[in-house]
């Protein structure tokens, strides 16, 4: 299957995607606890980074790289929610199934490995926003006072741009976790993932504020386009042709991941020494 | 139903190479599978036995698709299992006794939605099939409960109709009765019986018990250190390589090691000679006529036959074969 196949997918194999998905969904909902967890922390943390950096805004007189006080907690605050959402820690079952030897399992369905394991991550993402996210997000904004967006459209682009990067940033790990089939061992690949991937998207200061040469140079990786883009167009720090552009950079990373995606899964599928037995 | 057989094998090999841990380059060539060919027709069930290591999960892997043969052809179902993977996996059901399908933090029931979702079966078709396997394999009473909390029975059960949800032609069962208590595999053994006089299923299963082949698989092929050893039934491998059986006596009282009966070997002595065991070969004497003569040196209480040994068997081709 290409990416392609998966829009003209015909209906009773969409299906058994969708089931999947709910599936995911479900699943999820095991670990209530967990996202409660995650909840403390995700808020702890964008208190923690509020104070941070509107001190450092302060030290710039007022504003930097664009980013006034209402501007800075509007990141803050969206990013801190979607992090349940994004995956870079460059850990995923995956690799874990294949280090076992579990991967029999998967590839003994009549499913294309990449899309079944892409509509279970998002399933499972969908629910972590209702006790993670969205709280996380109403906490910000009781309490903050963040600049947001007027008008549907940054709204509307925004849930786009959210599920873009949720999906990006699934689609890279599947890949990252797809070399396992030839490393067998690849803990330390995925800690160089995080290291980067976290810096790079955005996570602990606005790309937008990081040093010109580092700033091009994360701008010529996806990892913007996993959690800085969305976030951008939800606080109205991008707007118009900007953030429609962002956007599209968006599904060209999707694709191109993807497809990387795909690819290492046709070729270990012929490596692939099913572990165990 | 199609003539084509369900698994064609020619000339199979597989070779793996083991690294030893840090060394990316020298390496140890191991043959897991030897030059193999067989065929299976439709409808047949075949029993594949060998000692731990001697091939027979990575024969499997091969016919399933999930292994890539280093020699020779492999055809089930009529397809190329890699290159055809996802049309053959419509057609097989395969269930690896130490891996789970199941999604662990859902209900049953609801893995088997999924799985009907998956294999495109209509809802008429789902609830029928789903129908008859929750009660054909006794699965009413814990559908709703978690996967992860089922026993290792219940789960292994659910695990079977997981796997023939879809009516595959050809069931492959590697192991499927490990750790399973008698009855269980018992009842295991009824339902796949039934489910191949009703479907016409074709079955290959993998086992360390004599039990399941014996219930199960008119045909055997035993597998040596990646090669074939045996093709052909279940009692013609007991006569070739003479496997025998073994009656357990409990006597009376203590009485002398039962030496001396024609065509029996005696075994072993328990409990002051209050239990004794002796083997015999079922083409030369009958279990009555040792009872008989067991019978004129003491009074018998209580007597038990133990199959042969499927380890004994194969233990005894490779003797023969060395
Ligand atoms: N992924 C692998 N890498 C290296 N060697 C392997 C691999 N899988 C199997 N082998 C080797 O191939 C041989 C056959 O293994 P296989 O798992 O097929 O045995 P088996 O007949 O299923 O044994 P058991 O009864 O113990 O399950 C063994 O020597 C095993 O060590
Ligand atoms: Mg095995």
């Amino acid at each position: 299957m290409t990416p392609t196949d998966a829009v003209s997918m015909p209906p009773a194999a969409a299906r058994a995607y969708r089931r999947l998905l709910a599936a995911g969904f479900r699943q999820q909902s095991a670990y209530l606890a967990a996202a409660v967890g995650g909840l403390v922390a995700n808020v702890t943390f964008g208190f923690l980074k509020a104070a941070i950096l509107l001190a450092t805004l302060a030290a710039a007189g007022g504003t930097l790289g664009g980013y006034d006080t209402g501007r800075m907690l509007a990141y803050v605050w969206v990013s801190q929610a979607m992090l349940g959402l994004i995956n870079v820690s460059g850990r995923d079952v995956l690799g874990e199934r294949i280090r076992t030897g579990d991967i029999a399992v998967d590839f003994l369905r009549p499913l294309d490995l990449q899309l079944a394991g892409l509509s279970t991550h998002l399933g499972t993402r969908l629910f972590t926003l209702l006790p993670r996210g969205l709280p996380t997000l109403t906490i910000g904004l009781l309490t903050t006072g963040m600049a947001l967006p007027s008008g549907p459209a940054p709204y509307l682009l925004g849930a786009v741009s959210v599920l873009l990067a949720t999906t990006l940033a699934y689609l890279a790990v599947y890949a990252l976790n797809m070399s396992a089939l030839w490393l067998v061992e690849i803990r330390g690949l995925q800690v160089t993932y995080m290291v980067v991937a976290s810096f790079c998207c955005g996570l602990y200061i606005p790309v937008g504020i990081f040093p010109g040469w580092l700033e091009t140079l994360a701008r010529l990786t996806p990892f913007p386009s996993m959690l800085m883009t969305p976030v951008d167009v939800l606080s109205g720090y991008a707007v118009g042709t900007d953030a429609l552009r962002l956007v599209l950079a968006q599904v060209a990373w999707v694709v191109v991941v993807g497809l990387l995606g795909h690819l290492l899964t046709r070729a270990g599928r012929r490596h692939l020494e099913v572990q165990g037995g | 139903m199609s003539r084509t057989p369900v698994v064609q094998v020619s000339g199979l090999t597989r070779d793996f190479v083991v690294r030893p841990r840090g060394h990316r380059l020298r390496g140890r060539r191991v043959r897991a599978v030897h030059d193999l060919s067989f065929t299976v027709r439709p409808g047949e069930a075949v029993g594949y036995i060998g000692a731990n290591g001697a091939g027979k999960s990575t024969t499997i892997k091969m016919l399933a698709g999930i292994l890539v043969p280093t020699a020779g052809e492999v055809r089930t179902c009529g397809l190329r299992p890699v290159q055809d993977r996802r049309a053959l996996a419509r057609r097989i059901g395969v269930v690896f006794g130490q891996r789970s399908q199941l999604w662990w933090d859902l209900p049953v029931a609801e893995s088997f939605r999924i799985l009907a979702a998956i294999h495109h079966l209509d809802a008429a078709g789902e609830r029928a099939r789903t129908g008859e396997l929750v009660d054909r394999l006794e699965m009413g009473a814990y559908l709703d409960t978690p996967v992860r909390q089922l026993s290792l029975g219940q789960r292994m059960r659910a695990e079977v109709a997981a796997a023939l949800l879809h009516s595959p032609r050809l069931v492959i069962l590697d192991e499927p009765t490990i750790g399973l208590d008698v009855l269980s595999k018992q009842r295991l053994r009824e339902f796949l019986i039934e489910e191949r006089r009703e479907h016409g299923t074709s079955l290959m299963l993998t086992t360390h018990d004599m039990g399941d082949v014996e219930r199960l698989c008119p045909r055997v092929l035993v597998i040596d250190d990646g090669t074939l050893a045996y093709d052909g039934t279940l009692s013609g491998l007991s006569r070739t390589v003479g496997a025998r059986r073994v009656l357990v006596v409990d006597l009376e009282r203590p009485t002398e090691p039962l030496t001396g009966i024609p065509s029996t070997e005696h075994l072993s002595t328990q409990a002051q000679g209050l239990q004794q065991r002796l083997a015999f070969d079922p083409e030369r004497t009958t279990a009555a006529a040792v009872l008989a003569a067991v019978s004129q040196r003491s009074e018998v209480r209580d007597l038990a036959i133990e199959e042969p040994d499927i380890e004994d068997v194969v233990r005894r081709i490779y003797a023969a074969r060395r």
